[in-house]
């Protein structure tokens, strides 16, 4: 582990927390920037290149960007009065306490995972393509055609309303 | 002799890092490469804001700034220094923030958005052997982190608590994400030619000659159309007319830095030209060969100057568009992304894929070129088509 | 076809940043401070005094009537009357002013003081780079600041000094001819007959007037 790696946990963990707990939606939700550009960063302290530059180019780059507007077109920029916990946080965290245990257990002891250190795969960008082109290429476009179905059905149910809003559903 | 100077600032790092206990060198090696691009391509900006005021000046006929040359001196530089007064201008005013800002994210706003500017300039090559980190996905390094620059946009807007800001981040952030598509769709082709992300590569695949002239994408059918594409997405994306909607001072004062004082407007105006250099140096290396030179009787003149005199060539179309164009109205600019530019970055995609394909002879030349051009008038015409040209009426102001 | 209009409109700026380096009558601005450009006939900006001949405090036309001190609707002129007379271009004593300052910090060059003025002493002045480090006392011009020669005037503005030399030509003409005309009458009054000295008599009060009564002694 080394001090690089302590160093984003500690951010990409502070900022998540701060998404949670923040008064103001739109801080929390530059928080979740934060938090996503400090994943980015491990990924790429992980030798995953491509995840890690997909990751600040479609999610601080155009999820946060989404969710800055959702907030913005939807409320007002007023913090709520309420408390930030819920009546039940107790509960909560006894109950996701639990299920983290559960799921540790489960993972650690899992047959699947090979006691020793695999060898690292190396997975640079151009491997990624490679496979993406020929090993899947099928879920590849299919994946590509549900979000361009995603894309028309949001550009129409944007065209009911008013025809202008053309550009509605680039984000989708 | 010229091998030597066209490396005279790779054997000046080596002879630097030499100095340097062995366990530092790499340390020492990136901190020179910092200092080198925080202090040329600020330089580069400062002597760019007096070309663009002399040259629009003399567009319109005027003189331009010709007064201020070396402080405390007779020498006046044809107005050269002017850049020295207003940048002491522009860091010892007051900064103002409004009392209802959101004060932490109004001042980071301007540091979110130079930091991933700066970060771009890791990957460009300005030379022979001159990438400060030869990244195996650089072209993706650099759309990756350009991404974030909306997000200081959004800052800088919201944080400001003014109408005026919001419309104008609102507006950025619109024609920043919609005119990255066309931006990145337009590079994809010159990576499906040259197979790798690798911008040296790419700058290699393009250092080759036939009959003294250079391999540089340009000159291909799909690599021109690419290039305007490409060429007309950073426009926009640098918000530079005739695209400044995000800015514009006869509608919304200043857009998203309509709030900012002092140093922090100095960050912003520093970022924003910034932003511009790093995104033509990317198009110069995408389909201008990057540092290497057009035909091959002229390749004795070092690397990084033409590197740097195709970035002022480049930069001074811009001023030159920038005279020259009005600002488009916010659906005209909608339109000519979705509909013309996008549909035209597919075709050329295709165009480009052909091209990789077909046998290397005049055929390839024209079956490309035909498409690329019926392409164009067609999409043109459909712009086009639905245009009411023509008197306009003023319902209002009778 | 889309594009035709741009590369249009390209061409013509092109035309301009090249034509202004070889041609400069495209350019539109002067270089200020080394150039300038030719003033208007009708430029105005502040008023000055007007004196004849070479010495300007002999030949100040000005005579101390304080009428522009009345009408200056601002109150900018302030004027001292001298208790010695001085002969004026007519030869004729007149009081002259011993203080006329105009204070063209209050001043709004509305030109009534010009208007007002019976003896043509006071015009409008054509200067405009009156900036100065002296908030109070740099704009607060004395009557060695303000006395310009007749010359300067006719240079200026050319039409208005020639009416106004016109003006005076004809007053001169016509001290002249009244001077003259008692002058004969004093011959001919010495010479003939003493009924005739009655009407030679009624003419010197006429040409005498204009010298008011000396001014009160100060208190």
């Amino acid at each position: 582990m080394s001090i690089f790696f302590i160093l984003t946990a500690i951010v990409t963990l502070f900022a998540a927390a701060s998404a949670m707990s923040l008064r103001n939606l739109v801080h929390c939700a530059l928080a979740l920037a934060v938090s996503f550009t400090g994943i980015a960063a491990l990924y790429l302290q992980l030798d995953a290149q491509f995840v890690g530059f997909a990751e600040i180019l479609v999610y601080v780059g155009a999820i946060a960007i989404l969710i800055v507007f959702a907030i913005l077109l939807t409320r007002s920029g007023e913090a709520p009065e309420n408390s930030v916990l819920t009546s039940g946080w107790m509960a909560g965290i006894a109950i996701s306490a639990m299920v983290f245990t559960l799921l540790g257990w489960a993972v650690l002891n899992s047959s699947a995972i090979p006691k020793e250190n695999p060898p690292a795969p190396v997975a640079t960008v151009k491997n990624v393509g490679d496979a993406l082109m020929t090993k899947f290429v099928l879920p590849l476009e299919i994946i590509g055609l549900v979000l361009t179905a995603a894309m028309i059905g949001a550009v129409i149910i944007a065209l009911k309303e008013s025809s202008k809003s053309e550009t509605a559903g680039r984000e989708s | 002799m010229f091998d030597k100077l066209d490396q005279i600032f790779v054997t000046a790092l080596h002879w630097l890092v030499s100095f340097v206990p062995e366990a530092w060198r790499s340390l020492a090696s990136s901190l020179i490469c910092i200092a080198f691009i925080l202090s040329v391509f600020p330089a580069v900006f400062s002597v760019t804001t007096i070309f663009e005021r002399k040259g629009i000046g003399r567009i319109q006929n005027r003189y331009g700034p010709n007064r201020v040359g070396i402080p405390f001196t007779k020498i006046r530089l044809a107005g050269f220094g002017q850049f020295i007064p207003d940048g002491v201008k522009m860091l010892t005013k007051e900064d103002i923030v409004p009392r209802a800002a959101d004060k932490i994210v109004h001042f980071l706003a301007p540091v979110v958005m130079l930091i991933p500017v700066l970060l771009a300039y890791a990957v460009l090559p300005f030379g022979r052997n001159m990438t400060v980190t030869d990244y195996d996905a650089g072209l993706l390094f650099f759309f990756a982190v350009g991404g974030a620059v909306e997000l200081s946009v959004f800052m800088a807007g919201w944080s400001s608590r003014n109408k005026y800001s919001l419309l104008g981040a609102m507006r950025a952030i619109a024609q920043m994400v919609s005119y990255e598509i066309p931006l990145i769709l337009s590079a994809v082709t010159v990576v499906m030619v040259v197979g790798s992300l690798n911008l040296n590569a790419i700058i290699a695949h393009q250092n080759q000659y036939t009959f003294g002239i250079a391999h540089w994408f340009v000159f291909t059918p799909w690599g021109l159309v690419g290039f305007i594409l490409f060429f007309i997405a950073s426009l926009a994306e640098s918000n530079r007319t005739p695209f400044d909607l995000p800015e514009a001072e006869s509608e919304i004062i200043a857009g998203y830095f309509t709030e900012y004082s002092g140093f922090k407007f100095a960050l912003f105006f520093l970022g924003e030209y910034l932003g511009m250099f790093a995104i033509i140096g990317l198009g110069i290396t995408l389909f201008l060969g990057g540092w290497t030179s057009p035909v091959s009787f002229l390749t004795w003149i070092p690397s990084y100057v033409w590197f740097f005199t195709k970035l002022m060539a480049i930069v001074f179309v811009f001023i030159w568009i920038r005279a020259t164009l009005p600002r488009l109205r916010m659906d005209q600019l909608m339109n000519f992304a979705w509909k013309f530019m996008l549909p035209l970055a597919l075709i050329n995609i295709l165009v480009a894929g052909l091209w990789h394909y077909m046998a290397a002879d005049w055929q390839r030349w024209l079956v490309c070129s035909t498409i690329i051009f019926g392409a164009y008038v067609i999409l043109g015409r459909g712009l086009m088509h639905n245009q009411k040209l023509g008197k306009r009426i003023y319902r209002y102001a009778e | 076809m889309l594009g035709e209009q741009i590369i249009k409109g390209m061409a013509v700026t092109a035309r301009n940043f090249f034509g202004s380096y070889v041609s400069k009558e495209r350019l539109t601005t002067v270089q200020y401070p080394e150039e300038h450009l030719a003033q208007k006939e009708n430029t105005r900006q502040f008023p000055f005094l007007v004196y004849d001949g070479d010495d300007w405090e002999k030949g100040l036309r000005c005579v101390a009537c304080q009428i522009c001190e009345k009408e200056c609707p601002p109150k900018c002129i302030y004027i001292v009357k001298s208790k010695d007379k001085k002969p004026d271009y007519k030869g004729q004593p007149q009081i002259y002013p011993l203080t006329f300052d105009i204070d063209i910090s209050v001043c709004m060059s509305c030109q009534i003081c010009v208007e007002v003025c019976p003896f043509e002493s006071i015009k409008m002045d054509t200067k405009f780079e009156l900036s100065t480090d002296d908030r109070f006392g740099g704009l607060l011009l004395t009557k060695d600041k303000l006395a310009k020669s007749n010359t300067y005037y006719q240079k200026m503005h050319p039409q208005d000094a020639a009416e106004s030399d016109a003006v005076i030509a004809g007053e001169k003409a016509k001290a002249e001819a009244k001077a003259k005309a008692a002058a004969e009458a004093k011959l001919k009054a010495d010479a003939e007959a003493k009924a005739k000295a009655a009407a030679a008599a009624a003419t010197v009060p006429i040409a005498a007037p204009a010298p008011t009564p000396p001014p009160p002694p100060a208190k």
